[in-house]
């Protein structure tokens, strides 16, 4: 009997595909997106827009409302660490939830250095923007990849270009011969060993999903066609007027995102979506995604 | 391979999980798979697998797309398999109201038995049909089975506990062969509950 292997952990990764993990602050909220079909929370302390509007160091959550929310629910909890702050991991960790986020929407302990994650029995999630950064990240033992998108923008653009250049780059190397894999590393600044894997697959070797910027049941069908496994809604929920609904809305759109009608159906009705930010409105040095490398 | 040559197509129930995964399982013992997300396509395959994944998600996304009584009917007579999660839909009782349970296999089980993730492992254990070579089972916050009714039959055992089962129409695992390797599991469902009742051709 082994616990805590790469595979186990894979295996919690592969169990949340074609499904929505949201962000929730307290329990009461992770009743509703567990009522509402998510497959997974995520226990934090603010959501991403309310972190990016307050300002200051965001850290690691309360244990005591990530055990108030492990209580609620039945679903996975996953909570956030910050960037190289595996002293957050240990303790998260201890707390017994089922996957972390080593996420650059806390704020970063380590502007060098990445949590080692194969340490841990845990799983971790970490996110990316392009393939370089995303096999980096499964070298120290992620067992998930999301795009970083911008958290808390509620505008999809930056979830497209990470997906896209990910897809991109994986569809590039599938067409590479032997001899040129090295260079490609490389170029991609990521180990060898991966890069051959990535290519003779043809898909990134740990399931691969989408976040950062998801708000509206259209947005899960476009991220799903550019090829998330899964995704993670954050501010685009309890930031909206009407979580409930909205929550179902994109779970079914996440199952039927290659169904039109469908998602015109479960879209109809629903009242305004987060309110959102253009990019370019967000001052310079203070884009999430540039967290981590 | 499958021992005999069939047209049949076994569905894989898509809402939530790793349901390619299985068909691609399917693909490689040699049958027909298809998605299911539908009442249609549900009514075109001649068995069901339902995959691992959150049962509560799941059993939401049942209800929202009316799949309750064509599933509740489907699982009754024809072939189905769950692994984990979809053995959590299949069976007779459940410790929660979050989850449905089709009773199609009078199992009676504790969701996330083993604990959280932390508790999650892999473990080689014997299957009764293969002569007792050792299978790679990973268990991922399985569900544990406490009682079971006469009339099912245990196919694997782990530290004594009964991880896999079948009944006339329907089989269970709280493991997920679809994560390892091996088509011994699929291929006992496609050639002893798909294919039983046909005759050679």
């Amino acid at each position: 009997m082994k616990k805590g292997s790469f595979e186990v952990k894979v295996g919690l990764a592969e169990m949340l595909k074609g499904g929505v993990i949201m962000d929730v602050t307290n329990a009461e909220q992770a009743k509703i997106a567990e009522d509402a079909g998510a497959v997974a929370v995520m226990a934090l302390e603010r959501i991403p827009a309310d972190i990016r509007e307050d300002g200051g160091i965001a850290r690691m959550s309360n244990p005591k409302m990530i055990k108030d929310i492990q209580k609620m629910v039945s679903i996975p909890v996953m909570a956030k660490c910050r960037i190289g702050h595996f002293a957050e991991a240990q303790i998260l960790e201890a707390l017994e939830v089922d996957f972390i986020d080593e996420s650059e929407v806390l704020t970063p302990a380590d502007e060098m250095n990445h949590i080692e994650k194969n340490k841990f029995n845990i799983p971790f999630v970490c996110g990316c923007r392009n393939l370089g950064e995303a096999l980096r990240r499964i070298a120290e033992g992620a067992a998930m990849i999301r795009t970083k998108g911008e958290a808390g923008s509620g505008n999809i653009v930056e979830a497209v270009r990470h997906m896209r250049s990910v897809m991109g780059e994986i569809r590039a190397l599938t067409v590479m011969s032997k001899d040129e894999i090295m260079a490609e590393s490389k170029r991609l600044s990521a180990p060898y060993e991966l890069v051959k894997q990535t290519a003779k697959l043809g898909k990134l070797p740990v399931p691969n999903f989408a976040a950062g910027g998801i708000a509206t049941p259209a947005d899960a069908s476009l991220m799903m066609q550019l090829g998330a496994e899964s995704l993670f809604v954050g501010s685009g929920i309890f930031k909206s007027e009407d979580p409930a609904a909205r929550a179902k809305a994109v779970v079914e759109a996440t199952t039927h995102w290659d169904n039109p009608k469908l998602l015109a159906r479960v879209s109809e009705g629903l009242l305004e979506a987060m309110k959102g930010l253009d990019i370019s409105e967000i001052p310079e040095g203070q884009l999430l995604q540039e967290r981590g490398w | 391979m499958v021992e005999k040559k069939s047209n049949k197509t076994v569905g894989v129930l898509a809402l939530q999980g790793d349901f390619d995964k299985h068909l691609s399982h399917l693909y490689s013992v040699g049958v027909n798979g298809k998605l299911v997300r539908n009442k249609s396509e549900l009514s075109a395959v001649d068995g069901l697998i339902i995959p691992g994944g959150e049962s509560t998600a799941m059993t939401k996304l049942i209800k929202a797309f009316s799949l309750e009584e064509p599933l509740a009917e489907f699982v009754k007579t024809k072939p189905v398999m769950g692994t984990c999660a979809g053995l959590i839909l299949l069976s007779n009782q459940i410790d929660t109201d979050r989850v449905i349970g089709f009773g199609a296999i009078n199992i009676e089980l504790k969701r996330n038995g083993f604990g959280r993730q932390l508790d999650s492992f892999s473990a080689d254990i014997s299957l009764e049909f293969t002569n007792g070579n050792p299978f790679h089972a990973l268990f991922i916050r399985a569900p544990r089975i406490l009682k079971s009714g006469e009339d099912v039959i245990s196919l694997a055992t782990y530290e004594g506990e009964t991880v896999m089962a079948r009944n006339s129409n329907v089989l269970v695992t709280t493991f997920h062969p679809e994560l390892t390797d091996s088509l011994a599991v699929h291929k006992y469902f496609i050639n002893q509950l798909l294919l039983s009742k046909e005759k050679l051709n």
